[in-house]
């Protein structure tokens, strides 16, 4: 018994990660209708932000290096998110998804190319911040501090994010834009400064998650290429414009992994995709999602 | 033309093959050796460009190069993909002219190129990976298999752990040829020593993420957690070990193959009191602190593991060889002239090469220091135990090579 609340904890954490960047990807895809590869590749420029920063701006010490990494990495990932968004995808909008697919797919192989030619595929070391050392004995098992933070930050990141685009007047703009345009902008709104910013946005959080992923994954090139399919698969499964789908699929999933490799180890990295499988085969749209 | 002309001719070609193949033994005299390592992945510390250093110091001393045979170096990354690293041996064999690959420090890649070695005839120097099978059941007439092994490792570190009271084990398995073998060797040992295994976990190779295999080992209550990777995959299990309070839970982590590049990673406060085996240690004497010493600057400050001076004694003792036959074309001609020479360097002190292709010489079980105890940079390990060449590595007997009659 203890062994299995100890794995489902641990898949609680690794679904912490999945429904952070299965959030960003359903908003992306929901406001903008962008199948965006790129976001494993942000997952990771995040990371390696927050470990340029340790590694060169020494403020006082330790701990002020990840804090400040946390708000630093998301800002500066967002404005490179800008930078594609304003340069490469505004000119695909009115064409396939596939075209975004590919633009963006290609994106992320050659950021990746990039990191990995300078910074070779092993992970790069990050340390758990002084201040998150340690950890709970819970009795079936021992929690490290530092993943438990994960999982609360994140469940209120994601929160505050569905709040923000489902319940408040911002967040129906935002909606309103992607479904009518022209009409949207008729009212005196700035679309296309809403579209980019909602870009810039999704690339942040992609950029929060490789912050604080660091710590518990290591910093390496390849780390965005590991998880980028199943945040897909999480994506699918959930609704591929649903936010709360996002946000539930991807805690669930983790548990599911969790539970997989109790019970039937071998079988944990496939688990998610045999779920996807039988999902697209009932319910193609998508657990919580709309039919388009 | 008539049979006067053609007899001189005949004469003339012949004269002309007969001095044409005195100098085709080393053709061009120029020997070309392959450092096919791991340049940017989980072992690139232990192997990578300070084996290109170990190469190139073994040329400069063993004087080769004033007797007016050249030496090249090359280097690639094999990645630690068997198939990528084949297809460069292949390569380099067939179009680039190479004669002997040195290092390889990923266990399925090294059994591979082996095969690719004795098809083409031409000499591995396996002086970076770890599987036992290199001797024992894949050995081949042109492999050499130097450094260590995995019966080593497992007889070192597995059997003094379990003789001090650690007599239930689980293993976390890096899970490929190096992982499975080194998980067979010590489980024999510790059954050897009167211990127990209660259960294993596959591990895919550089994984980031250990917390659920430590959970797995946790939830075992095995006395022991033996770690049977490598590099970055070893670093990982260690750190994540302290996160999730595994040493203070009453369990002991055996690492069974850590270089001193690891420690250098982990911080003596978290190795300490590590128990490991190696044939190697830069502080041991004179020498091998001179090799230190000219070493470190060329490889950014990192001192030699067991792998670079495996390196560096296997490149060395090849030249001798094939200076003494001088010949570099037939790959067990000079594996046969090494096996029948002792060997004798400045890092491995003297040893033999046996009849299956294993190098013999003395190994040493070592301690990890604690912080108080460590004086200087690099001072990491103190001397436990020395095991003479003659019982570190498996007797010839329990091989199963075809090469052994």
């Amino acid at each position: 018994m203890q062994a299995l609340f100890g794995q489902l904890l641990v898949g609680l954490i690794n679904g912490a990660f999945y429904a952070m960047l299965s959030l960003g990807l359903a908003v992306i895809f929901g406001l903008l209708n962008i199948i965006n590869f790129t976001h494993g590749a942000l997952y990771m420029l995040g990371a390696f932000c927050a470990w340029y920063i340790l590694q060169s701006v020494h403020i006082g010490d330790f701990q002020l290096g990840y804090w400040s990494s946390l708000i630093i990495a998301p800002l500066v990932v967002g404005a490179f998110g800008v930078l594609i968004e304003r340069t490469m995808l505004k000119r695909l909008y009115k064409l396939d998804h596939l075209y975004g697919l590919l633009l963006t797919f290609g994106l992320a192989l050659v950021i990746q190319g990039v990191f990995r030619n300078e910074f070779g595929s092993s992970g790069l070391p990050y340390d758990i911040p002084p201040l998150l050392a340690g950890g709970f004995n819970l009795g079936f098992m021992f929690l490290p501090l530092y993943r438990g933070w994960v999982v609360v930050a994140s469940l209120v990141v994601c929160l505050a994010t569905w709040y923000v685009i489902e319940r408040t007047r911002l967040g129906s703009y935002l909606r309103a834009g992607t479904e009518n345009p022209a009409l949207v902008q008729a009212f005196g709104i700035n679309v296309p400064l809403m579209v980019t910013l909602t870009f810039a946005f999704g690339a942040a959080l992609a950029a929060l998650a490789g912050v604080m992923a660091a710590p518990i994954y290591q910093v390496s090139p390849m780390m965005g290429a590991d998880i980028i399919i199943v945040v897909f698969a999480v994506v699918v499964i959930g609704g591929m414009g649903s936010i709360m789908g996002a946000i539930v699929t991807g805690f669930g999933l983790g548990i599911v992994e969790g539970l997989t490799k109790y019970f039937y180890p071998e079988a944990s990295t496939t688990v998610i995709f045999v779920i996807m499988v039988i999902v697209l085969m009932i319910k193609p749209a998508g657990l919580f999602g709309k039919e388009h | 033309m008539n049979k006067a002309t053609r007899s001189l001719l005949a004469l003339a070609v012949a004269g002309a093959l007969a001095v044409g193949t005195a100098s085709a033994d080393i053709p061009n005299n120029t020997i070309k050796l392959g450092v096919l390592s791991d340049f940017s992945g989980l072992y690139k510390d232990l192997g990578g460009d300070g084996s290109v250093v170990a190469a190139k110091l073994a040329v400069q001393d063993s004087g080769i190069e004033k007797k007016g045979i050249k030496v090249e170096i090359i280097q690639a990354d094999h990645q630690n993909k068997p198939d990528v690293g084949s297809a460069i041996a292949r390569r380099w064999y067939d179009s680039e002219g190479v004669d002997a690959i040195v290092d390889v420090p990923t266990s399925s890649v090294a059994l591979a190129v082996a095969q690719v070695t004795k098809d083409k005839n031409k000499v591995f120097l396996a002086s970076g990976p770890g599987s036992s099978d290199l001797t024992g059941k894949s050995c081949s007439p042109n492999t050499i298999h130097w450094t260590y092994d995995t019966w080593m490792l497992a007889n070192g570190t597995g059997t003094a752990i379990t003789k001090h009271g650690g007599n239930t084990w689980f293993f976390i398995t890096a899970d490929y040829a190096f992982g499975h073998a080194l998980q067979h060797d010590t489980t024999a040992a510790v059954e050897k020593a009167g211990g127990k295994v209660l259960g294993s976990v596959n591990v895919p190779i550089s994984t980031q993420d250990f917390s659920s295999y430590l959970l797995q080992a946790q939830s075992s209550k095995a006395k022991v957690i033996g770690l049977a990777n490598a590099g970055g995959d070893t670093i990982n299990s260690i750190k994540q070990a302290g996160e999730f309070g595994i040493v203070k839970g009453g369990q002991q982590l055996a690492g069974l193959l850590v270089f001193i590049t690891d420690i250098h990673s982990l911080g003596l406060q978290t190795a300490q009191g590590l128990t490991l085996t190696t044939t190697f240690y830069w502080d041991m004497n004179a020498q091998t602190r001179a090799f230190a010493k000219r070493f470190a600057p060329l490889d950014k400050g990192i001192h030699p593991t067991m792998v670079h001076a495996g390196v560096y004694a296997a490149v060395l003792d090849y030249l001798k060889a094939v200076e003494a036959l001088h010949d570099v074309k037939d790959g067990v001609k000079i594996v046969d002239e090494m096996k029948k020479m002792p060997t004798d360097d400045p890092l491995f002190g003297k040893g033999s090469i046996r009849v299956d292709g294993r190098v013999l010489h003395p190994a040493y079980l070592m301690q990890v220091k604690t912080p108080a105890e460590s004086k200087y940079p690099w001072d990491y390990l103190k001397l436990v135990a020395t095991i003479p060449a003659d019982e570190a590595f498996r007797p010839l007997k329990d091989d199963g090579c075809s090469l052994v009659k």
